[in-house]
């Protein structure tokens, strides 16, 4: 029981993660209808940005506050992302929107290939780690055997990611720009004849996807503290997972889907075989398209002819 | 913005374009200052400090204004000033284009069969090794994998992103059968082709009824857990760790050493390794041949059936195995085989590959090939760029940057790939194609 409850904490922290860099997957894919290769490297590049940003609000400035340092931190990366995000769309999706369906795939490839080797010769291939931000936890069950406890890393992810993904439903839901976005996502020719800009809402979608992604980028930091070039490769391939599982097109789906994935990989670990959790969680990938294609929430997909 | 700036007259043009290169120079900073202005480095107490390189940075933002103003200033108008393309010019600029193959083929093929011999005359034969061994043969292997592929993706439409998987697979075999059973080389190639293919019937089987992206997605997947099983079956793959010390490809039972019952003493030469990489090149290129000519008919023979279940796991499996005869090949070149040489890098080269090449165009995909492998194994040798940026330069670092970047920029330019054209291998009345650029995919 100590065990379950410990690794359901432990797995919605990860599944938070997850989930946070599954929405960027499923919103450029609802509406531009590509997988965005690249996105788990924007994800480990948001990592980067908020490690430096770190690195100079302390060792430069010398901030000491350290929810002031997370804070500046997760806005800097934020914002930094987003201007990674809308560059890599600019120079490498809208030359070939409208081409064929593998070119734009090829050109993400092409991209993720980049970003990773990019960050690999500029920032060197070792491990960054940085000592951990915040320490301490809240001890829930303390039995003789086993004790059950909740960090305040945790709290804050859980905290931080639930705040953002309200924000982000908000932005959504209830703007014009959401609406333009749900627009464009059913049908773009519709919307732009109807005065939405299209290729300003699709920026708007690689933005958002980024901006979320890189919240994603500083609660990893500050959760693992360590960060490497290859760190996006296995979160992102997770990510889609999660989108895909979810239902891909759908935005809860996503968080679900996130939230899913991270509870079956801790659990896969802590009562299996840590060696195959991986295996576990594309197993599952593999399982849902084959029996269930549009996703736990997704709607089924008609082709149109 | 570009476009908009090029139809306004060249005068108000000059302060728009300089009005541009600043916006740009702005992005430019915003997305170099922290990664390349800064860098994270580790101190002697092991902790993270920052170093700064504002003079790269100020470089970076520099080359990306010029390259910027470039386009804006002297690109742009140019491209302006030349008409427009009328659909009759572009359908014969698209028909010149998809003639070209025809003429290229043979040669290419000329090329292929004497590049060894012109290589050790070029260079002699003790430099000829590098260049028959690392470049001919590595690139032979790419174009074999390319072709396999290009079965999958660009005949039968199904977008396949774990090819590695049966690459793997073929080179395990080969590995592992030739170490402990002390198969011959000739036996297990065929072997790996079938184990490949039958994992491809494996694989396919459940997963071809998903249309296009899934199915692209489930085949990552795929090849990943092959990789994963790979690294943790340890007792059978040794794990991380690979197998090393692979039999290697014998001459018909005659080994290519220095000894006495050796190649080169049967023969009466003297040694050299050259020897082995000379029959290695040839066996691959005389196998991916042979291969290519029954792929044409079985493929042709399936199409005009009905069943389209059968056509796609023939597609499937008949790719599969041209990885695994590839994978084999790579085993008995490298004697070393890992985990780590299949990773989804390599399924996303390929791919690139394939697609690079024009989908569905043969010669295409070797050019791509050339131009992939080659282009970034060439990187390893320029010590011109040591000269240029200093000793302390070192080119490989660069290598999948590059090859990176190139992926982006050749899609951008040419999204149909280098040879974009669907030549139907048989036509009507002689008819010409339909030019690459003016029919929408088909969804396969």
């Amino acid at each position: 029981m100590e065990v379950f409850v410990q690794q359901l904490i432990n797995g919605i922290t990860l599944g938070s993660i997850y989930g946070l860099i599954a929405i960027g997957y499923t919103m450029v894919f609802g509406i531009i209808g590509m997988v965005n290769f690249a996105h788990g490297d924007v994800f480990m590049v948001s990592a980067f940005i908020a490690l430096i940003a770190y690195l100079v609000l302390t060792t430069w400035l010398g901030v000491s506050s350290v929810v002031l340092a997370l804070f500046v931190v997760l806005i800097v990366a934020m914002l930094l992302t987003s201007l990674v995000s809308w560059a890599i769309e600019r120079l490498a999706y809208r030359p070939l929107r409208g081409s064929f369906r593998l070119a734009p795939l090829i050109s993400a490839i092409g991209m993720s290939i980049f970003l990773m080797n990019f960050v690999q010769v500029a920032q060197g291939p070792r491990n960054k780690s940085i000592p951990p931000l915040i320490r301490g936890e809240f001890l829930l069950i303390d039995s003789a055997t086993y004790k059950v406890s909740l960090s305040h890393k945790q709290l804050i992810i859980w905290a931080v990611t639930a705040l953002l993904l309200a924000a982000f439903w908000y932005v959504v839901s209830r703007t014009s720009l959401g609406r333009a976005q749900r627009a464009c996502e059913q049908d773009r020719k519709m919307a732009a004849l109807l005065g939405v800009n299209v290729d300003r809402t699709i920026s708007a979608t690689f933005v958002i996807g980024a901006a979320l992604a890189a919240v994603a980028g500083t609660m990893y930091l500050t959760h693992y503290g360590v960060v490497s070039f290859a760190d996006g490769f296995v979160p992102g391939v997770k990510a889609f997972t999660a989108a895909v599982l979810g239902g891909i097109g759908s935005l809860p789906g996503a968080v679900l889907g996130g939230l899913l994935i991270g509870l079956i990989e801790t659990f896969w670990s802590a009562y299996f075989s840590t060696d195959y959790k991986d295996v576990a969680a594309f197993s599952i990938l593999a399982i849902t398209l084959i029996f269930l294609p549009q996703g736990i929430l997704g709607r089924p997909d008609v082709e149109k002819v | 913005m570009s476009e908009a700036a090029a139809a306004t007259p060249a005068r108000a043009d000059r302060g728009g374009a300089l009005k541009d290169a600043g916006i740009t120079a702005l992005i430019a900073l915003g997305l170099f200052l922290p990664l390349i202005g800064l860098r994270t480095v580790q101190n002697i107490r092991n902790e993270l400090v920052l170093e700064t390189r504002w003079p790269l940075l100020a470089a970076c933002v520099g080359a990306v204004v010029a390259v910027r103003l470039l386009g804006t200033l002297v690109v742009a108008p140019m491209l302006a000033r030349r008409p427009a393309a009328t659909l009759a010019a572009r359908a014969a600029k698209s028909a010149r284009r998809a003639r070209l193959p025809r003429v290229l083929g043979p040669l290419a093929i000329g090329f292929a069969m004497t590049y060894p011999l012109l290589v050790i005359w070029l260079v002699g034969a003790t430099g000829a090794n590098k260049w028959i061994d690392n470049f001919g043969i590595q690139i032979l292997i790419y174009v074999m994998l390319g072709l396999g592929l290009n079965i999958v993706v660009g005949l039968a439409g199904l977008l396949d992103l774990g090819y590695v998987a049966f690459y793997a697979v073929g080179a395990y075999s080969y590995a592992l059968l030739a170490k402990t059973f002390g198969l011959s080389f000739w036996m297990l190639l065929p072997l790996a082709g079938i184990l490949a293919a039958f994992w491809g019937i494996l694989l396919g089987f459940p997963v071809l009824r998903l249309r296009g992206d899934y199915l692209a997605i489930v085949t990552l997947a795929f090849g990943e857990m092959i990789r994963l099983v790979l690294i943790n079956w340890v007792p059978v793959t040794n794990g991380y760790a690979g197998v090393s010390g692979v039999p290697r490809p014998t001459f018909f039972g005659i080994a290519f050493n220095a000894s006495d019952q050796g190649f080169a003493a049967i023969f009466g030469l003297a040694f050299s390794p050259t020897h082995r990489a000379f029959f290695l090149y040839y066996v691959i290129l005389g196998i991916g041949r042979a291969w290519e000519a029954l792929r044409e008919d079985e493929i042709a023979c399936r199409s005009l059936g009905i069943n389209t279940t059968v056509t796609k796991l023939t597609a499937f499996a008949i790719g599969a195995m041209f990885g695994g005869i590839a994978g084999a090949f790579f085993a008995a070149r490298q004697g070393f085989i890992s985990p780590e040489s299949f990773t989804f890098m390599e399924s996303a080269v390929i791919l690139s590959i394939v697609v690079l090449g024009g989908m569905g165009s043969q010669i295409g995909v070797a050019i791509a090939a050339i131009v992939m492998i080659g282009g970034t194994e060439i990187l390893r040798e320029l010590d011109l760029l040591r000269a240029v940026f200093g000793a302390a330069f070192d080119p490989t670092q660069y290598r999948m940057l590059i090859f990176g970047f190139g992926m982006v920029l050749i899609m951008v330019w040419r999204p149909r790939g280098l040879i974009a054209s669907r030549q139907p291998s048989v036509s009507l009345h002689n008819g010409v194609p339909p030019a690459g650029d003016l029919v929408k995919e088909g969804r396969g």
